[in-house]
């Protein structure tokens, strides 16, 4: 074997046996147990000859609701490594007073809250949000699938290639130690020259990338495949919200590529964009991040606005309230989303005409957010509700979320500000929207669509139990910090030497692990719910007596959605067709035109992912290999043309046949 | 959306089309590459803004004056332009049908796009050489990147007309092809617009400033 | 330093607490409010503060607070009512499943939100203006203005790798992580930072504002009530982030004299070497003292040319005001490489041969022993025969990144 230093670091890059984390044993066991579990599933997934199940139907998939389908597992895995990070912070926050340094020193701690804030922003909620909208807005405009299938397959799987950088950064290297949104120059290589910031920024761009595809594929999707009758103003508040979503990504997120491109350039190059000196400015990575994260926060809560738009409607059986008001106000948030970046730095010291733009913009979002309030409450009035899981995530959202919307206000005043800035009533203030919204919402909508996906209700018992799990343990959890921040105490803080301030930390760790059998509960309740699936099947399509298109094809939807192309005569469409008497069409099928798989997604994301895993350690042979393979696979998948085929009439009919029997079985 | 809504003979209403057509391969594909051209376009913005904020910012180094050649630059911008006009014709003989002149045309377009990376490569060299690298201030940093960043679309724009030339060739001038000829197009006219703008915001304004 | 912490709660809380500076008598009510809340025994700082400014920034939070409750209440209110009023099981509901539309209830929806941000609108511009803290203060309570002789105290604070930096420019003292003021004297704060970005932040005094490396900031701000309060960064910026605090003294004219005395009788002096020593990254540093400080570190501090050689900051700025210093400057690069610890090189980048000393990039910060040799000869480097520009004030007009010059002199 060859010691020579200069061979091994062509060859490994920066990467050494000490980048292993050996000597720290938390991560050590974390790794333990993730290998474990890692190498039992695939010791599973090998015995039962699932490989070429498993790569022929899901992985090279082009169907929008298998491809939503991932991003929803992608998000719930995610999501148990984000809020590990979470108990980790309120675990550390909660004990260390009075002279104890806590369980987690500087470098860990600091690691951790960093990814927790980038894993749950861009591999848990976007995940989420994005699988939903996936699923969902086809089947709602009676499309057979997206505009361009193939895009949707590597959309996703580069979301997966980020997500798999970030939960590497564990085990090999570190992750960044910056905050989530690594402001320069401490994320300069100056101040962090590790490998973390690399993981951040690498992650962040093979996900982006995703993003910004499946953005466009959304918007194609909304503007040129809904059935015919479908005008805008016909459209589901469901599929408004993710048209406005997917403008505001296509808007927002190229700025978050070109700014961490920026700063890689800082990292990797030497130039001067955001240093101290030679004339870069700091102070221009604040604001062009900022004008990627504000809109960003609109892009999740926005579908989880439109969930709880469909779910009111459907669970008071009675229209939506206000549904043009509802659009407008969907559009005003648009729009304004991209005026008030400013809010997140008042204290950098802008003048008061400045702040007090960028404070009244952002108080003026809270007028259509209002009126969307209102529509849903008078949504409510005179229906007849009923309190399934989905609509009790919509009251807790309702009552949750204009607290969460008030204090936003609040902070919207700069001088107050000035006082709250950082703080803890800041960390409760965005976790109560992005919680109360997005997560609510996001629940709200998988117990809302479940039975659409896979043909059976979840589990009403574990699914309350897991609400009130996680209802309480919010209130728990977050309310301590507001009391905290009126306090003084700032974020990101890893010791304390205020023995009066731990009682609210031991509070909010008894929150989080409420929180955490909220999350075990949800997980028992999707166990349940499968071995349950019998008695909890749904035959009809249609188990919530709902409104929307999505609910007039069977459940699960057959691979083409519809035999026929639904024609659209109102808002509520499947509502008007049952109400007016609609009869299923029994004959006359034609072959269906459909997109075929294709592995070439999943083959272009893998090598992105290797070649950022070669710039994150500076081994350039692996990232020179890896990009050129890229463009040699990317410009051969051009060369093929054949890209569809027809499902054969006969095997409609035979689809069909066996929904009518189901149908008829159920009656 | 031509499709006839209203209810039929029997009056009935219509809830599904008994007798529909696919929407055709491409579909969606011009909007899509528009909507992806904007966000390509956003990222210009921000390169466009990093240049505005430190644009003046020489580190006590050189400026604009010190450093552009505006007589090369003027010829790079010509070859750009030209390029421009020729995949015009190029596009007008695939729209006659005429393999032969399309392909004669496209190649001439990315003589074209070569010698426009060419002259700017060789000016990037010569400013490196210099000493003025894009480490030498945050104006050299964010015109390296906001010229380097067109360059490389350019760049990328070859290979793609390359790897379409080929397609061509070996398939002919079929609907598929002319929908990505279409789709180039919109990508070359779109650099050309970008360029004017660096040529008249980076290099004009900068050596007037 | 954790005993004077914990001191710093006891004294801060409800004996200072006076519901000073609100606005208007009506509001006194309000007032009762943090009162009430702070009775349960827990230090809201933010609610009773002991600044005049703190105190008008608390009222802001709770005025507005209290214009949003106007419509938070009854939207939690009717959602639970709708919500059991309207449940399934309870068929004397009234149902209307088509009802959809009601243009006066959209008018209601609409205006109601939007008069209440009208109002919180019209409460910001005023208050964002008045309490602008680059404004020098008019008054150092409620109904007490500024006397036109008295001359506000001036401190200069470096936000360092982890501590603070204090330097009295006019008693020519400078302190580390202590902070004391004469009460009802307003006081001009001057704020830098040497390596990343901080925020300098006293809950008790007024609100922050962040502490950036090249840049200057301002805060002004008065201190009513003696006592000593916490002080801190509240911008996380690298590991010692949390050990990043300081105890901050309200004191009577008398105890002010006498903790200037103490500097002056105990400390050292902190010239440009010793500061170059003490601006490497440490954590949970002791209080220090020094009884004189050179008159120009702050300036020179601010404009990052501490270390001899360095070109300042404001003379750089000043040479690109006139259009650079053209191809001679170009090897002009080391009396500009600011950055300690910053700057050895990045792995693509041309290694900066010029250099005197570089680490690798696998060295984390603050290990390094390896500082830039400085040369002998102190006067700045400016390359050979190179003219030096005949020197005037810059004005930055830059917008959104803050509106005032980068950096001053």
């Amino acid at each position: 074997m060859s010691t020579n230093p200069d061979l091994i670091k062509l060859v490994f890059g920066r990467l050494s046996l000490e980048s292993l984390p050996l000597h720290e044993p938390i991560v050590v066991g974390t790794f333990g147990v993730v290998a474990l579990g890692g190498l039992t599933l695939l010791a599973g997934l090998t015995y039962f000859r699932l490989w070429g199940y498993l790569w022929r139907e899901w992985f090279t998939t082009v169907d929008h609701k298998r491809i939503g389908i991932m991003y929803m597992i992608l998000g719930i895995v995610m999501l148990l490594r984000g809020f590990a990070d979470a108990l980790m912070m309120r675990l550390q926050q909660a004990i260390a007073f009075g002279g104890s340094d806590g369980y987690l020193n500087a470098h860990h701690y600091d690691q951790v809250f960093t990814a927790h804030g980038v894993i749950m922003i861009f591999f848990v909620a976007m995940p989420f949000v994005t699988g939903l909208m996936n699923y969902v807005v086809p089947l709602q405009i009676g499309a057979r699938d997206v505009s361009f299938p193939f895009l949707n397959n590597f959309s996703f799987w580069m979301t997966v290639g980020g997500a798999v950088l970030v939960m590497m950064s564990l085990f090999i290297g570190e992750f960044a130690r910056t905050g989530w949104l690594a402001y320069p120059p401490l994320s300069n290589i100056g101040y962090s020259p590790d490998v973390g910031v690399d993981y951040y920024i690498w992650a962040l761009q093979v996900a982006g990338v995703g993003t910004t595809l499946s953005g466009i594929n959304l918007i194609c999707t909304i503007v040129k495949l809904r059935a015919p009758g479908m005008g805008m103003m016909k459209m589901p508040v469901f599929t408004w919200t993710s048209l406005c979503t997917n403008v505001l990504i296509v808007a927002s997120f190229p700025v978050l590529t070109v700014v961490l491109a920026l700063l890689s350039l800082d990292r990797y190059v030497g130039t001067n964009f955001f240093t101290s000196d030679f004339g870069g400015s700091p102070m221009m990575y604040v604001n062009l991040i900022w004008i990627w994260g504000h809109p960003e926060v609109y892009i999740l809560v926005l579908p989880a606005f439109g969930i709880f738009s469909e779910v009111t409607s459907t669970f008071s059986g009675k229209r939506l309230f206000g549904y043009t008001s509802m659009v407008y106000a969907t559009v005003v948030i648009t729009i304004l989303s991209y005026l008030v970046w400013l809010h997140h730095f008042f204290t950098m010291g802008s003048g008061a005409s400045v702040n007090s733009f960028f404070g009244i913009t952002t108080m003026i979002i809270s007028i259509p957010t209002g009126a969307k309030m209102f529509n849903w409450l008078f949504t409510m009035y005179r229906g007849r509700i009923r309190f399934e899981l989905p609509m009790m995530w919509t009251i807790a959202f309702m009552l949750t979320f204009v607290i969460g919307g008030m204090t936003g206000v609040l902070l919207a005043v700069p001088p107050a500000d000035f006082v709250l800035h950082n703080s803890l009533f800041l960390i409760a203030h965005f976790h109560n929207v992005i919680i109360g919204g997005v997560v609510f919402g996001v629940f709200a909508g998988i117990g809302y669509w479940f039975p659409k996906a896979f043909g059976f209700k979840l589990d009403p018992f574990w699914g309350k139990l897991s609400f009130w799990f996680w209802v309480t343990g919010f209130y728990l959890a977050f309310m301590p910090l507001y009391v905290l921040g009126l306090m003084g105490v700032t974020r990101r803080l890893r010791v304390f030497d205020d023995p009066s301030l731990q009682i609210w930390f031991v509070i909010a760790a008894i929150g989080a692990g409420l929180v955490f059998l909220g999350i075990l509960c949800m997980l028992m309740q999707f166990a349940v719910s499968i071995l349950r699936r019998e008695a909890l099947k749904d035959v009809t399509g249609d188990p919530w007596d709902a409104r929307t298109l999505e609910w007039a094809t069977s459940s699960p939807p057959p691979d083409y959605n519809f035999a026929f192309t639904p024609v659209v005569h109102d808002n509520d469409a499947w509502w008007d067709m049952k109400r007016r008497g609609y009869k299923r069409p029994l004959a006359g099928f034609k072959p269906i035109h459909m997109p075929s798989n294709t592995g070439t997604g999943i083959i272009l994301a893998g090598l992105s992912t290797a070649m950022a895993f070669g710039l994150i350690w500076y081994i350039w042979w692996l990232a020179a290999v890896s990009f050129i393979a890229l463009l040699v696979v990317a410009i051969g998948h051009t060369f093929n043309y054949h890209r569809d085929f027809d499902i054969p009439a006969d095997e409609v009919v035979r689809t069909e046949e066996a929904r009518t029997q189901l149908l008829a079985g159920a009656k | 959306m031509t499709i006839a809504v209203k209810p039929d003979q029997s009056g009935e209403p219509l809830f599904y089309l008994a007798d529909e057509h696919p929407h055709p391969e491409g579909y969606s594909t011009s909007l899509g590459f528009w909507i992806y051209l904007m966000s390509d376009c956003l990222i210009f913005a921000i390169l466009f803004a990093a240049f505005g904020v430190l644009g003046g910012n020489y580190a006590a180094g050189p400026a604009p004056k010190d450093l552009f050649d505006l007589s090369l630059v003027a010829v790079n911008t010509s070859m750009l332009l030209l390029s421009s006009i020729t995949y015009g014709f190029a596009m007008l003989t695939m729209q006659q049908n005429r393999v032969g002149a399309t392909q004669a045309w496209l190649a001439i377009t990315g003589l074209f796009g070569l010698a426009f990376i060419g002259i700017e490569l060789s000016e990037f060299a010569h400013m490196i050489h210099e000493g003025a690298t894009p480490q030498r201030s945050a104006f050299l940093s964010s015109f390296f990147t906001l010229v380097g960043t067109h360059g490389l679309h350019v760049s990328c724009g070859l290979i793609w007309l390359v790897t379409l030339m080929t397609q061509v060739w070996r398939f002919g001038l079929i609907e598929a092809n002319r929908r990505r000829l279409m789709c180039l197009s919109m990508f070359w006219h779109f650099l050309d617009v970008v360029w004017i703008g660096v040529f008249t915001f980076v290099y004009l304004l900068g050596v007037l400033r | 330093m954790s005993q004077l912490v914990r001191r710093s709660y006891a004294l801060a809380g409800l004996p200072n607490f006076q519901p000073k500076g609100l606005p208007v008598s009506r509001l006194r009510i309000l007032a009762l409010l943090p009162l009430a809340v702070a009775l349960s025994g827990c230090n809201f700082i933010v609610l009773a503060p002991a600044g005049d400014i703190a105190a008008q920034q608390r009222d802001l939070v709770i005025i507005s607070t209290v214009l949003m409750l106007l419509i938070v209440v009854p939207v939690m209110a009717l959602t639970v009512l709708f919500a059991w009023r309207y449940r399934q099981s309870n068929k004397s509901a009234r149902y209307e499943p088509e009802w959809d539309h009601s243009t006066k209830l959209e008018l209601v929806i609409w205006s109601a939100p939007l008069l209440i941000i009208i109002c919180l609108g019209a409460l910001t511009w005023m208050g964002t203006h008045l309490l602008d803290p680059y404004r020098s203060l008019d008054r150092i309570a409620a109904n007490q203005r500024v006397d036109e002789a008295t001359v506000p105290l001036e401190v200069d604070v470096v936000a360092l790798d982890w501590k603070w930096l204090f330097i009295y420019r006019d008693y020519g003292i400078a302190t580390v992580n202590e902070l004391a003021a004469p009460v009802d004297r307003p006081i001009d704060f001057r704020i830098t930072a040497s390596t990343v970005m901080n925020s300098f932040y006293i809950p008790a005094l007024a609100g922050q504002i962040y502490a950036m490396p090249g840049m200057e900031t301002k805060l002004h701000a008065v201190v009513n009530h003696p006592g000593t309060y916490k002080g801190f960064s509240a911008n996380y910026s690298g590991a010692g982030f949390s050990g990043m605090h300081f105890a901050f003294h309200g004191l009577d004219d008398k105890g002010f004299g006498e903790w200037i005395a103490k500097a002056k009788a105990t400390g050292g002096s902190l010239g440009r070497s010793e500061y170059l020593q003490l601006e490497k990254p440490s954590q949970n540093e002791p209080v220090r003292r020094y009884a004189s400080v050179d008159a120009d570190l702050y300036r020179l501090i601010l404009n990052m040319c501490v270390e001899p050689g360095k070109m300042c900051m404001s003379e750089m700025m000043a040479i690109d005001a006139k259009g650079g210093a053209g191809h001679e400057g170009l090897n002009n690069t080391l009396p500009l490489t600011y950055d300690k610890y910053a700057r050895r090189g990045t792995a693509l980048g041309p290694e900066p041969s010029f250099v005197a000393s570089t680490c690798t990039p696998d060295a984390p910060q603050g290990q390094t022993s390896a500082a830039v040799k400085a040369p002998a000869d102190t006067t700045p480097l400016l390359g050979a025969g190179l003219k030096r520009p005949t020197f005037t004030p810059l004005k930055s007009t830059s917008f959104f990144l803050g509106q005032r010059p980068k950096s001053d002199s």
